[in-house]
């Protein structure tokens, strides 16, 4: 899209500077050299090297707003997944009902999917999860899919672009999480577009052009009327 | 053991054509499982093997864990239809070994540290042997770990120097082995030499054995860039592509 300089893919081990740049995310430091620790690409900024990686496991920050299904339910918490190392629980304190103890299966239920929010994450790796936050709460139907957590960028688009054009085009109401869980509700036809075209970011995220690409995708792939009703 | 088979003729050449110090050819391709987290097969002559890496995830069952850093628990699985006879499928002694020092080989280089009370689980299943096959496993794990984006040090490539009718010989395969006077299977760190892996069988003498490990190291440098180029030619495949597209 803009002007970047060309990609860089480095595998764990390579030399990234030995010129006095300072350490970024997925690096480390080895007689005052900077090496990568992981697959992804190299990216210089403000004088720190950073590697971008390519695949991975999604590692909660504080303050992340992610998409998670319930997984088990205890006398006092829900167990979320959200494709965390570890699991994430969501004390009833952190929800905006009020809950009696053990009646926590009255709220949600194994299986229910939910927005909610990175509380904490501390330096045991300890996960917390919220849903006492402005837009948390459960989502009701649509359809869950998964992407790579490194792609979640991409399939936002600058200032929200990609996604916002996926939205108008297929008329769907679509939450993507930091975790690379994405929620899709809407006309069954439009949501597997709007899949489709979502993956197709997740395979080709590396590319240039890539917001054409998936605008022409779904111009071919949804049906003739909707194309009317979106030019109007 | 004695045995009437020439390993080395007058021309220097081995069974296989090979000299005392080439490598056997070798294929490496990374994400080649679409289930798993990251993924590599590797073929090394006649050995085919799989690596797959899942994680890191929660550590079950919970006493295993590490409040300070992640475990990593490899599995070296080796098919029944891999070898000549039949083999008794399941964990034997010798596969428990090899799953056990795979494992810590992997661990010297993981950042483990990044996620404790975590399990990073690597398998890795043999699916035709033909000597050598614990090396091949190692070199193909590390592959599959970086593929699913685990922080790591380094790769850790892996090969076997062994001895046959009095000659050291680079990566034995199948006879040479069965029919040598030793084994050594090594594994380095190549940015900094470290050993990780090194078990012996059979009898070399010190000098030997000096220039083995010299063969062995030289060796995994080559393997270690055969690595790199596998996971490079992973994703800039995909950008050529793209490119022609456009």
């Amino acid at each position: 899209m803009n002007a970047r300089p060309k990609r860089e893919v480095v595998v764990p081990g390579d030399l990234l500077d030995d010129k006095g740049l300072r350490p970024g995310s997925g690096t480390y430091v080895l007689d005052g050299k900077v090496y990568s620790s992981l697959l992804g690409v190299k990216n210089i900024r403000s004088n720190y090297v950073n590697v971008i990686p390519l695949s991975g496991r999604y590692l909660p920050q504080t303050a992340d707003t992610v998409v998670g299904k319930i997984i088990d339910i205890g006398p006092s918490n829900w167990l979320v997944d959200i494709n965390a190392p570890y699991p994430a629980p969501l004390h009833v304190n952190e929800v905006p009902w009020r809950v009696e103890f053990g009646d926590t299966a009255r709220f949600l239920r194994v299986g229910d999917v939910i927005m909610a929010k990175i509380l904490m994450m501390d330096e045991t790796n300890k996960i917390q999860v919220t849903m006492n936050d402005s837009g948390m709460r459960k989502l009701q139907g649509g359809h869950v899919i998964e992407i790579s957590y490194s792609k979640v960028p991409r399939v936002i688009g600058k200032g929200g672009s990609m996604i916002q054009m996926i939205k108008s085009m297929t008329d769907c109401r679509i939450f993507v999480g930091q975790n690379g869980v994405i929620w899709i509700e809407g006309e069954l036809e439009n949501v597997l577009v709007a899949a489709k075209a979502i993956q197709m970011i997740d395979e080709e995220a590396q590319s240039s052009n890539l917001t054409e690409r998936v605008k022409e995708y779904m111009e071919k792939a949804l049906p003739a009327s909707e194309q009317a009703d979106i030019q109007e | 053991m004695d045995s009437d088979i020439v390993m080395v003729d007058d021309k220097g050449k081995r069974l296989d054509g090979r000299t005392a110090d080439e490598l056997r050819p070798m294929k490496i391709e990374a994400g080649v499982l679409s289930n798993a987290d990251g993924s590599a097969y590797l073929e090394i002559g006649k050995n085919k093997v799989l690596a797959a890496v899942y994680g890191p995830r929660e550590c079950h069952p919970r006493h295993l864990q590490n409040p300070t850093r992640a475990i990593v628990q490899c599995k070296y699985n080796m098919q029944s239809y891999s070898v000549g006879d039949r083999k008794r499928p399941g964990p034997d002694r010798r596969s428990v070994e090899i799953s056990k020092i795979i494992s810590e080989a992997l661990e010297a280089v993981i950042q483990v540290e990044l996620f404790p009370r975590a399990s990073i689980d690597v398998y890795i299943e043999i699916l035709q042997a033909n000597a050598g096959t614990r090396c091949a496993g190692l070199t193909a794990a590390s592959v599959a770990l970086a593929d699913a984006g685990i922080p790591m040090r380094d790769l850790v490539p892996s090969v076997a120097v062994g001895k046959a009718n009095g000659h050291l010989l680079l990566d034995l395969n199948k006879e040479e082995d069965n029919y040598g006077e030793a084994d050594l299977p090594l594994a380095i760190v190549p940015k900094t030499n470290e050993v990780v892996l090194l078990q012996m069988d059979g009898h070399m003498t010190r000098e030997e054995f000096g220039t083995a490990m010299e063969m062995g190291v030289k060796a995994c440098h080559e393997i270690y860039e055969m690595q790199k180029d596998a996971l490079r030619r992973r994703y800039s495949t995909e950008a050529d592509e793209q490119e022609v597209e456009e």
